[in-house]
């Protein structure tokens, strides 16, 4: 059984009376260990498809299976509560908290666990450490580089130890050089055993997956 | 890190932002504590100067007969078995138990004499108490200052014709007019006032009263307790509160109350739109971060809980400051507008406490469309780079 089982997946945007169909008819599974890039010229649905794997749209027909569970039968707020226990998302533009520090940035989706703080403050600190980011838990966002920022993110995304990584555009503002050293970083994860699915406009970015399915005009043409 | 952190951070690190939302409910507290500091003040100002201004109690001789009379003067020749109140009942009044609420205690000697060939009511009092008592009476010439001085009532002086510095004959008695009152309106008019000693004498009474006139300060204490204590130092009067002053100076006084309190819900409300107002705001410029929060799992409850916590230390530090606030402003506002001197600042814990639970709840009011409007924000529209 895959981790990840999408079958027949369409989402239709409705703008007055046009319809916009921005995934069609999309079959997919993602076992765990897996490392899927999603590439594809803009407009082709990779976004959607991420948003839709990360619980946060819902699909217009088909269905989305996450460790036997159909997530879009789940009411809203159990929704919110596998998004907790099974996602870290990435986002693009790393979209961190800027009135919280660095260890708070990381700690914020342990806010509403029922870990003590103790336990937080262990847990966000070893992951820090494994980003690099350690010494520097008192900074703002702000007052990291990019590259720090991203990892910033990647920690966030993986202080609960969730069993799926989603990444959107991880080094989409950041230079080569950087944008190599967070692909190393993932391929490093993924070689632990975490599952990432991450888009990309990057052909560089590919070789690291294990993966690659292209969209084009919201249907999946390609697996390789 | 719980969400109370998420929201004391929010509130550290956008200080002016917060400083702005803060005000508006300052400015709301601060008013209501200046309107209720100033109305209590002004209620004992307004209500010892109504203390003051005439009697409030009457206390005639018990009388088994009904007696025929107007603002309590018992026409003499109409009562029969009329006990009698003497000026040894005076000091009896003034040590009550309750003597610290005894103002003013003017008593009276009332009899017919005839002037000229005129029956006119003669009436003895102490000028100096009675001057207390009756604050409105405006002189033309002098109170009299000796024993053989009278006072005019106005219709009086006009049946007779005399004038200030005049002489009339009183039980052949020669005595000289130092002063005309001015119309009233009430029975003074009708009446002839002398010294209590000199009519005691005039009408072959010595020690005799009519009545006693008593006002009596009730803002502490209830009237019918001061009149029950009276009542049993002169078992031998009959002591009642006259209740159509006290229903005026009761009407007075919550007409001010409540417009004291259409003022304050007026402020109220323009400093709970402005709390409302800037919370939407704020919500609004959170989309962003609203959006991250519901991304990684937070729930629609989690995002109002911060909302609420920040609305309640807001409320808190609002409430705060407008008790501070309210407390130096009613101490600066209330001597001007009551025109007495300003005493010291006095804590009042309760109403801190009162004003501190209402910023609060004001505060939360407030935000509870914004909370709830936050927690719906679909968290794609609201990051838009997904």
């Amino acid at each position: 059984m895959s981790l990840i089982e999408i079958k027949k997946l369409s989402k239709t945007y409705e703008s007055g009376e046009e319809r916009v169909p921005a995934l069609v008819d999309v079959d997919l599974n993602i076992d765990r260990g897996d490392f899927i890039s999603v590439m594809g010229p803009s407009g082709s649905g990779k976004s959607t498809l991420l948003t839709i794997l990360g619980g946060l749209n819902h699909p217009t027909e088909g269905e989305v299976v996450v460790d036997e569970i159909p997530i879009y039968q789940l009411p809203m707020e159990k929704l919110a509560d596998f998004r907790r226990e099974y996602l870290g998302f990435i986002f693009q533009s790393f979209q961190l908290i800027p009135y919280l520090n660095v260890i708070e940035n990381v700690m914020l989706p342990l806010s509403i666990t029922e870990k003590s703080n103790r336990e937080q403050l262990i847990m966000a600190g070893e992951i820090l450490e494994r980003m690099g980011l350690k010494g520097k838990g008192k900074r703002l966002p702000d007052q990291l580089s990019g590259g720090e920022q991203e990892r910033l993110a990647i920690a966030r995304a993986l202080v609960n130890s969730p069993p799926i990584l989603l990444a959107d555009e991880p080094t989409g503002n950041l230079d080569s050089k950087t944008g190599k050293e967070i692909m190393e970083l993932f391929k490093s994860l993924n070689e632990e055993g975490q599952t990432i699915v991450m888009v990309t406009h990057n052909p560089e970015n590919v070789a690291y997956s294990s993966r690659t399915i292209q969209l084009r005009d919201g249907k999946l043409v390609k697996t390789t | 890190m719980k969400l109370k952190d998420i929201s004391i951070n929010n509130l550290r690190r956008r200080k002016s932002k917060v400083l702005f939302l803060i005000l508006g409910l300052t400015i709301g507290m601060t008013t209501v504590v200046t309107l209720i500091s100033i109305t209590r003040m002004m209620n004992e100002d307004i209500s010892n100067k109504l203390d003051e201004f005439g009697a409030n109690i009457l206390v005639i001789p018990r009388s088994k007969d009904l007696s025929l009379s107007y603002g309590g003067l018992n026409i003499g020749g109409v009562s029969i078995d009329t006990q009698t109140l003497e000026d040894s009942d005076i000091p009896k009044i003034r040590q009550i138990e309750v003597r610290e609420n005894i103002n003013t205690v003017s008593p009276k000697l009332l009899g017919v004499v005839e002037i000229e060939g005129k029956k006119i009511l003669l009436t003895g009092v102490l000028f100096q108490e009675e001057v207390r008592l009756k604050k409105w009476w405006k002189v033309h010439g002098a109170i009299p200052k000796s024993r053989d001085e009278v006072l005019l009532g106005n219709e009086v002086a006009v049946k007779l014709f005399k004038n200030t510095g005049d002489h009339l004959a009183i039980n052949g008695k020669t005595v000289r007019i130092s002063g005309i009152l001015d119309e009233t309106g009430s029975q003074d008019d009708f009446l002839i006032f002398s010294d209590l000693g000199f009519v005691q004498e005039a009408l072959k009474k010595p020690g005799a009263l009519s009545l006693i006139e008593v006002s009596a300060f009730c803002i502490s204490c209830p009237i019918e307790e001061i009149v029950s204590q009276i009542s049993k130092a002169l078992p031998h009067a009959k002591v009642t509160a006259i209740k159509q002053t006290l229903q005026t100076k009761m009407e007075a006084l919550d007409h001010f109350k409540k417009f004291s309190v259409g003022i304050s819900i007026i402020v109220l409300l323009i400093g709970g739109l402005i709390v409302f107002t800037n919370m939407m705001a704020s919500v609004n410029e959170r989309k962003r971060e609203i959006g991250i929060f519901r991304a990684i799992g937070f729930r629609k409850s989690h995002i109002i809980r911060i909302i609420f916590l920040e609305a309640i230390i807001v409320g808190f530090i609002g409430g705060m400051a407008g008790y501070l606030l309210g407390l130096g402003v009613s101490q600066l506002l209330g001597p001007i507008l009551t025109g007495t001197r300003g005493g010291n600042i006095s804590i009042d814990p309760f109403l801190a406490v009162g004003v501190i639970f209402l910023s609060v709840t004001m505060g939360i009011l407030s935000s509870i469309y914004p909370a709830i409007h936050a927690s719906k924000m679909d968290p794609t529209t609201a990051l838009r780079s997904l």
